[in-house]
């Protein structure tokens, strides 16, 4: 099958999707005549014109509001938030309004909305332009989380996420965006709530989420060589979350690493974590750990961010000799 | 402009509607049948009506925590109103929402949101919707002069000005943000004049006069629909009581009796009969008809919420998602 990027496949779904719903409009900040500040929707403006990509204010309350409230009436609009540190931003808008409302109205309403945005440190973003902070949204109920981990993910979850009734938070991991995969053409749609086995194995269980996927895979690769059997679990959507695949792999390994670039305090894993703990406890042969950002905001420099913020596999290796010690 | 009687009667019954609704409501709240927050619209009521008068049920509405007497003028049923307010099963949001988050979509009714300042975004997202699908339809946005100072009301407004979506934003300015006073919250007087800020007509009108709200929303009607995008409507008005239920003396911690009488005086209600019948537009026992008309539909409203069952504890758990 032909290879194509993260990106690429990104453009890809939004253009066919386009294609196929006129009610499809884009809006986010610096889409249009600059393809978007990662290229993501790069071209579409010139194809679809001004009305349909639309370059918004630097206001990201009025970004998220124009979504809610044109889904209310009958448009399918994908919005983007450039970084998903801009989210605070228009939280009011996110989980008070777009998240709630559905449910605080009765179940009278249905907000189609697509709310595209990035998350990952590894570029010198600081502070501001680099955390994953996904794991937040799982507390509001009422958004669908959309983490994928492959440019054959990225493409199919995207068309899921567009023709869903509700609204969809979908994260892409700007350090994947040149990422390479096999993509197939045209239209496939890949289900929300089914993780997926990337790697198999009867040892260990790591779940891990966008750009960890890889890292735990190289070494889940490595580690077969020695004989030690890691299952890569990537769950795909953190919302809905499927408890079952986790849980099936777990009850046949019995130990569980949780990969994740969130940082630590109510990260993602802590969830899983908690997930097994409620709900598979007699299977657990040794500690839960969570392979994480430490607790901090993340850093600027390369010394920093590169080699102590980003979790990596050296880290993840040392997780797994210390689930062993268990064996 | 001279108005049919039918219209102003129609006007007149929206108003009567919404006042005997919240007086029936904060005889119940003193009962304790009411089980959460509830804040009275009763002395609003000019605006809502002069306003919601230019829509249709196919326009729209944005609402706030002060509530309902927006979505009674747009339309809202009073019985399935009430229920909410008594979190029964029959209720707009089946009992999910309450006093705060009425919405009735059939009524054009987007929505109620708890949050100051929240709705901005949403009605514009609504009028851009509009203008997508060529819809001849408006968007008239209810906020007060407390959301006039959250960033989200001029993140929507730059951006309905600038995309001249089909929006209006109705300012209830009632000179109060919860008990804080207009001149300790903000350093104009006029917030009317915000608008020109974001190239919009700004105007300001008699909150109290349901004509001349009346009036003013009708050609900013017309200019939205003729895509020339939306008008900020400063409304200046007053509440009668406090600013929610549980709120000492109607708010005497904050402003003196002397203040709240002065605009009792002005009640919209009041002063419109008044003018309808020195006007001879209508006789006094039209009036009568009409007042006992509204009193009865307001006590059938009370009894079918008393009487309609609680919802089942685990409907908790249903309508998050479609």
């Amino acid at each position: 099958m032909r290879e194509i990027t993260f990106r690429e496949a990104v453009v890809e779904a939004l253009d066919i999707a386009m294609e196929r719903d006129p009610k499809i409009f884009l809006l986010g900040e610096d889409i249009g005549y600059y393809g978007g500040l990662f290229q993501a929707t790069q071209g579409l403006m010139q194809k679809y014109g001004e009305d349909r990509v639309m370059d918004s204010p630097i206001s990201e309350s009025a970004i998220l509001g124009a979504g809610i409230g044109s889904a209310i009436v009958g448009m399918h609009p994908v919005v983007e938030i450039m970084n998903i540190d801009f989210l605070p931003v228009c939280m009011d808008q996110l989980v008070n309004q777009a998240a709630k409302m559905r449910y605080m109205f009765g179940g009278r309403m249905k907000i189609p909305l697509v709310i595209r945005t990035t998350c990952g440190a590894g570029r010198g973003g600081a502070a501001h332009h680099a955390q994953a902070t996904h794991a937040a949204f799982m507390h509001f109920p009422g958004i669908k989380i959309a983490v994928p981990g492959t440019p054959h993910d990225v493409k199919g979850m995207l068309f899921t996420a567009i023709e869903d009734e509700n609204p969809v938070l979908f994260i892409e991991d700007k350090m994947m965006y040149n990422m390479k995969g096999e993509v197939p053409e045209g239209y496939y749609t890949v289900p929300f709530g089914k993780a997926a086995i990337c790697h198999d194995g009867n040892d260990i269980t790591i779940v891990a989420t966008m750009r960890m996927v890889h890292k735990a895979l190289t070494v889940a690769n490595e580690m077969e060589k020695d004989g030690i059997g890691i299952e890569v679990i990537d769950p795909r959507t953190l919302c809905p979350l499927d408890k079952e695949t986790i849980i099936n792999s777990f009850k046949k390994t019995g130990k569980m690493i949780i990969v994740d670039e969130g940082n630590r305090i109510g990260n993602f894993g802590s969830e899983v974590a908690s997930i097994i703990a409620e709900e598979a406890v007699e299977y657990i042969q040794a500690p839960i750990l969570k392979v994480t950002a430490p607790h901090v905001p993340v850093p600027y420099s390369p010394a920093l961010e590169k080699e102590f913020y980003i979790p990596n596999e050296e880290g993840i290796r040392k997780a797994v000799h210390k689930v062993l010690e268990y064996a | 402009m001279k108005l049919p009687k039918s219209m102003l009667l129609e006007m007149l019954k929206k108003m009567l509607e919404i006042r005997y609704f919240e007086e029936k409501v904060v005889d119940q709240y003193a009962r304790g049948a009411v089980p959460g927050l509830a804040h009275l619209y009763i002395g609003e009521e000019a605006v809502a009506v002069g306003a919601c008068m230019n829509l249709t049920e196919d326009d729209y509405i944005t609402s706030t925590h002060r509530g309902h007497g927006h979505c009674i003028a747009k339309g809202g049923e009073l019985k399935p109103m009430m229920a909410e307010l008594f979190g029964k099963k029959t209720g707009y949001c089946k009992g999910k929402g309450g006093s705060m988050h009425i919405a009735a979509f059939d009524k054009g009714i987007l929505g109620a949101m708890g949050i100051v300042g929240s709705g901005g975004p949403i009605a514009v997202g609504a009028a851009l919707g509009i203008k997508k699908q060529n819809l001849d339809r408006v968007v008239i946005c209810f906020f007060g002069d407390g959301a006039s100072n959250e960033g989200a009301t001029h993140e929507a407004m730059n951006f309905a000005s600038l995309h001249k979506v089909p929006v209006i934003f109705v300012c209830e300015n009632n000179l109060y943000g919860i008990s804080v006073a207009q001149h300790r919250h903000q350093a104009i007087k006029d917030i009317a004049v915000r608008a020109a800020g974001y190239a919009m007509p700004g105007v300001i009108v008699d909150g109290m006069d349901v004509l001349a709200v009346y009036e003013e929303v009708k050609e900013a009607v017309k200019r939205a629909k003729s895509g020339k995008g939306p008008t900020l409507i400063e409304c200046k008005t007053y509440r009668f009581r406090g600013h929610h239920e549980g709120d000492p003396n109607q708010g005497l911690r904050y402003r003196t009796k002397e203040e709240i009488a002065d605009w009792r005086k002005r009640c919209p209600i009041e002063s419109f009969k008044k003018k309808l019948l020195k006007e001879k537009i209508v006789k006094k026992r039209e009036i009568d008809n009409i007042e006992e008309d509204v009193e009865r539909r307001i006590e059938e409203a009370l009894v079918y919420a008393m009487e309609s069952p609680f919802p089942k504890p685990e409907e908790a758990l249903e309508d998050l998602f479609a």
